[in-house]
């Protein structure tokens, strides 16, 4: 292992190539991987903020909000269900929305909800006419104290506070009582409009884990179905299939930098042969050598994945924030660098056979 | 009398090569004594690199008795042998064949590092080495830094590491002018006396012949103790 590390250090040149392509596939994985959080924070985050256990949708809405309706009736006979304890109604409109001091046509988008029971993050619901806007409007010029015309209607909202990661459909939240919620709907959504107490969604919480609420919701009412709040994320349009098809190409990234490294040692490997007949002949076992290469392997891919980290972040703080969904974040970080160390790994162990293969009597006779 | 540093006894190597077997060493019996330098000459593909290998635990003997330093390795497997290898013996290469990007000092510690991991005493004995060898003043000097006579003195260094009971000696001057031949063949035969390690030096050339006690010749994997 000291071997290995000394020619890592002594003969740095020797891996420079290997470790620039890794860094680009690095940076590339991270990127990739950045920005698929960032889509799924825009689309999820209203969702993963709900603090309840399950959401409750009616029969034919297929888990849209936009189509479910709950009727009070449904809503009673879920609160007195055996394994709930809080059951809160919740809606959402997807508008424009007109920010004083921009541009007439320059709309944000929003999501207008109405809750009851606050998402992680959020406080009790505001005063009639209020709403606490998600930190993303902020690039849209959004400012505290403000007041907003949602819709077509210009229905006001004036912003009495700031909430994080509460975006929805690539729109940032803004979060308000009912009947606020329910006076944007009918003013700007005729098509939509919702009776007194009618809601969307519910959002419940009970003592034991979302699946048994889940269980307990579904048997106290026939006309509404529930969801844990993960299933609700992975069942809003275009989640899943965005996730699916980001990791395949996360997926194939790391498979590239397998073969690469690969490769690479096996390449490093052939032209050390005569030196590892040596070593072997005054005494280095077959799993000392292949331990240097796993060793030189591993290290020329953390060097890389460091420099794309810190290539990575920076570029994070140069993108202008909103212009792109990048979210960078120290978990896909740290889960990128684990990837490419398990496909270093895996890389240096093609070359196992080759050094198991080199003959010690080489090293006489040449 | 101290036991032999090698003794093989009716030793043979036969190759299997499809069809045909080949005999690289045929009934060789061969005692090299505790501080015996012997010179083993014989034309290419006489079998001297098939003898040396057996002799120094890299190959095994398809038939018959070697035993160094009273140790019998002609049962021993890949593991046992790389042990012995560690312990027993020690290499010279004929195109020297250091690590290049390890430098003087560290070329002699890679048998320790490799084999017994003793540290200090291990690092005690090759700064002895390479003053003893003349490289006291080259020890951080990687192998580019240093003449082809260095070189070989260093590969010497690095043989004489883990206190072997016999040094194979593999063609050590046939990259080198006759001068510097001799000099190497004077440094080797005091080394090996100074040490009373036993030592097998397998060459071409009958001029270093005189440097050793004795001649060995080899012809067709048949020893003529001539």
């Amino acid at each position: 292992m000291k071997l290995a590390l000394r020619e890592l250090v002594r003969k740095p040149g020797r891996f420079v190539t290997a470790t620039v392509i890794l860094t680009l596939i690095a940076v590339l994985l991270m990127f990739l991987g950045g920005l698929l959080d960032g889509l799924l924070r825009l689309s999820t985050g209203a969702i993963r903020a709900q603090s309840g256990d399950a959401i409750v949708y009616s029969e034919s809405s297929q888990s849209s909000f936009l189509r479910s309706r709950i009727e009070p009736a449904d809503r009673a006979a879920i609160e007195s269900a055996d394994g709930v304890d809080d059951v809160g109604g919740l809606g959402v409109v997807l508008l424009g929305a007109r920010v004083p001091g921009n541009g007439p046509r320059d709309l944000a988008n929003v999501a207008v909800w109405g809750y009851e029971l606050p998402p992680d993050g959020v406080p009790e619901p505001p005063a009639p006419g209020e709403a606490y806007a998600d930190e993303l409007l902020r690039a849209d010029g959004v400012e505290l104290g403000q007041e907003l015309l949602i819709g077509p209607a210009r229905t006001p909202i004036t912003v009495v506070g700031w909430v994080t990661d509460t975006a929805y459909n690539g729109s940032g939240g803004l979060w308000a009582d009912l009947d606020t919620w329910r006076q944007v709907l009918s003013e700007n959504r005729p098509d939509a409009v919702l009776a007194d107490g009618v809601v969307q969604a519910l959002v419940v919480s009970g003592p034991g884990d979302p699946a048994d609420v889940v269980a307990a919701v579904d048997a106290a009412n026939d006309g509404t179905y529930a969801l844990t709040v993960d299933d609700a994320i992975a069942a809003i349009p275009g989640v899943e299939e965005q996730s699916g098809t980001f990791n395949q190409i996360l997926g194939v990234t790391v498979v590239i930098a397998l073969v690469v490294i690969a490769l690479f040692f096996a390449l490093l490997t052939v032209e050390r042969t005569a030196l590892y007949g040596v070593l072997k002949a005054i005494g280095a076992r077959s799993r000392t050598i292949f331990g240097g290469l796993v060793v030189q392997a591993t290290a020329v891919t953390l060097v890389a994945s460091v420099i794309a980290g810190v290539l990575v972040v920076a570029l994070d703080l140069l993108i202008p924030p909103g212009s792109i969904p990048l979210y960078v974040s120290v978990g896909r970080i740290v889960l990128s660098v684990v990837l490419l160390l398990i496909a270093a790994v895996i890389g240096s162990a093609f070359s196992l056979r080759r050094v198991l293969r080199v003959d010690p009597a080489s090293a006489l006779g040449n | 009398m101290s036991q032999p540093a090698l003794q093989m006894s009716d030793v043979r190597k036969v190759y299997s090569m499809a069809d045909n077997e080949v005999v690289a060493l045929d009934h060789a019996t061969l005692t090299v004594g505790s501080d015996e330098i012997i010179a083993l000459v014989g034309p290419s593909g006489s079998g001297k690199t098939t003898l040396c290998s057996i002799a120094g635990g890299i190959l095994s003997a398809t038939e018959g008795s070697v035993v160094v330093g009273g140790e019998e390795i002609g049962d021993y497997g890949d593991k046992e042998l790389t042990t012995f290898r560690q312990n027993k013996v020690g290499f010279v290469f004929q195109s020297v064949n250091l690590v290049p990007f390890l430098n003087a000092r560290e070329n002699l510690l890679v048998v320790d590092e490799l084999g017994r991991r003793e540290g200090k005493p291990a690092r005690d004995r090759a700064d002895r080495l390479l003053d003893e060898l003349g490289l006291a003043d080259r020890a951080k000097n990687l192998p580019s830094q240093l003449s082809g006579g260095q070189k070989q003195r260093v590969a010497i260094g690095r043989a004489l590491m883990n206190e072997p009971e016999l040094v194979l000696f593999d063609e050590p001057t046939s990259a080198l002018d006759t001068e510097l031949g001799q000099q190497v063949m004077e440094l080797i035969r005091s080394e090996m006396k100074s040490r009373g390690t036993a030592a097998i030096v397998v060459t071409h050339d009958e001029r270093i012949t005189s440097y050793c006690d004795r001649t060995v010749h080899i012809t067709d994997g048949v020893l003529d103790a001539g």
